[in-house]
């Protein structure tokens, strides 16, 4: 067996038991809230149509890509000025503690109020939540940059610019990187819970319409669809991770073989 | 080319101060290769960061070129001690010789160009395309020597760099310093706490005592300047003036105790 092939194997090794098991055990099931899995994979194609797909799944994307992008923005950049400075970091600490205490759905009704309830709304609650893991991650990845590092950038006169790109952001790339995908889990649960409060369209409406028209084999196939969204997401991500990272996976193999 | 004067430092906190440098005063000419050794915990890296403008001294004053040193100054450039830790391992080995060029504003040909000229020097042109975390030690502490010599500086500190290294890369590494001093026509401050190393490769050796720190004694070395591992070591003027420099290491480490 070539490497991808069993590779492949072991990726979808359990999820293919825990669906056998859940057909099985939900064969024949007549409870109303609980859909034997066949009924739930019946009804996906017809559900997820074409039409669904580009007026409720994409928008849902989109606002989940907007917002995720504009909370890596933000987060990278306030993690920058705050682990910089030590003086910085001091005043800004109680704040930021506060406000990453506050759950992102608490604030649903507060962004309806000042952002409407459209998308703005939404996007802004997908980056309330997002920006926490980001901010925090980056103000211990630019705090922990190698001293020797930051003196040799400062003995060959660095500009700041150039600092920043090829220094301060790489060294911390590691620890964004790690922040970044706790945010992506955080974005997609929020892209689903804004959209179950005040919307006429998204991937969240969708399976609530579902649910308060007791269509359950239908509000079942949508979570299984969150579900491979999310497993198609945490595979980007990686692609990405491992372009970035690359030197950072690099030198950790070359220090364990040294060892 | 090189100027101390009643270099002074001093470092405080948690209510105790230690005084690393007492009084250090001599100059290096331009175009000069002088090393300085010490007894270990002498201040010899602090000296060294005062001359490249890494550190302030409580007083006292250091000019590089004529002109006082408030901060890194024009045509210095630092080789460190921690090779591992002074080239970004997120940049391949040219990316990392051209980055101050690239700060310096450098276009990308001229860029290319001395990079290439600066590792083939060192004997690296075939590693460019690598990430420093695949070469040995002996081979990261060439690419900084690299990296230096691309920023074309007038005056080129080295603080102990081939203390990590074993025994046979360090002999490889001094020939290195020297061919590129001759070469370059750099003004060299090495700094080590090898006795052989710094008879072996300067013109002159400053003598530390240990700390509080003061310059022991400036003796010239009037070997050949064509040197070789073996003759050189062997030669007896060799042999007389490493004894010479032991001896009063050793006498500066007594002194104080």
């Amino acid at each position: 067996m070539t490497s991808a092939l069993r590779r492949a194997a072991v990726f979808f090794a359990l999820p293919i038991t825990l669906l056998a098991i859940w057909w099985f055990a939900s064969a024949g099931s007549t409870d109303f809230l609980m859909p034997p899995l066949a009924k739930i994979l019946e009804v996906f194609p017809e559900t997820w149509s074409r039409h669904r797909l580009t007026h409720d799944v994409a928008p849902s994307l989109i606002r989940l890509a907007v917002g995720f992008a504009g909370a890596l923005l933000i987060g990278i950049g306030a993690g920058v000025v705050i682990g910089s400075s030590r003086v910085v970091r001091l005043f800004a600490e109680p704040v930021l503690e506060f406000l990453r205490a506050i759950p992102p759905p608490a604030l649903v009704p507060i962004f309806i109020l000042v952002a409407g309830i459209d998308n703005v709304m939404k996007v802004l609650v997908i980056i309330s939540g997002c920006v926490w893991p980001i901010v925090l991650n980056t103000v211990e990845g630019v705090r922990g940059a190698d001293p020797v590092l930051a003196e040799t950038c400062r003995s060959y006169r660095i500009g700041e610019m150039l600092r920043l790109r090829m220094f301060v952001l790489r060294s911390a790339s590691p620890q964004i990187v790690t922040g970044a995908r706790q945010a992506l889990s955080i974005g997609i649960i929020l892209m689903v819970i804004s959209e179950m409060k005040a919307a006429s369209e998204g991937l969240g409406f969708t399976i609530r319409e579902f649910q308060t028209g007791y269509q359950f084999p239908q509000m079942w196939s949508g979570v299984l669809l969150l579900g491979l969204i999310g497993v198609v997401l945490s595979l980007l991500f990686r692609v990405a991770e491992n372009r970035v990272l690359v030197w950072y996976h690099g030198q950790r193999a070359a220090a364990r073989v040294s060892r | 080319m090189l100027e101390i004067r009643a270099l002074r430092k001093v470092y405080e906190g948690h209510g105790r101060q230690v005084e690393a440098l007492h009084n250090i005063t001599f100059s290096v000419r331009a175009g000069e290769f002088v090393c300085v050794v010490g007894p270990s915990g002498c201040g010899k890296t602090t000296l060294l960061r005062c001359l490249g403008g890494l550190l302030p001294p409580t007083s006292g004053e250091v000019t590089v070129a004529g002109a006082p040193v408030a901060g890194p100054p024009d045509g210095l450039a630092i080789v460190f001690q921690e090779y591992g830790r002074s080239l970004f391992p997120w940049l391949r080995v040219a990316e990392n010789v051209a980055l101050p060029l690239k700060s310096k504003g450098l276009g990308k040909a001229q860029r290319a160009a001395i990079v290439g000229e600066s590792l083939a020097a060192v004997g690296l042109a075939d590693a460019a395309g690598a990430y420093p975390w695949q070469l040995s030690g002996g081979m990261q502490q060439r690419v900084a020597i690299a990296r230096a010599l691309a920023f074309q500086p007038r005056v080129l500190l080295l603080d102990e760099p081939f203390a990590a290294v074993d025994a046979q890369t360090r002999a490889d590494l001094e020939d290195l310093v020297r061919s590129v001093w001759q070469r370059f026509g750099v003004t060299l401050l090495f700094v080590t706490h090898d006795i052989d190393e710094s008879v072996y490769l300067a013109e002159r050796v400053i003598i530390l005592s240990s700390s509080p720190t003061v310059v022991v004694e400036d003796l010239a070395i009037d070997l050949p300047a064509a040197r070789d591992q073996l003759t050189t070591r062997a030669d007896p003027r060799f042999i007389e003036l490493r004894g010479h420099v032991y001896a009063q290491v050793q006498k500066a480490k007594r002194s104080h105790e």
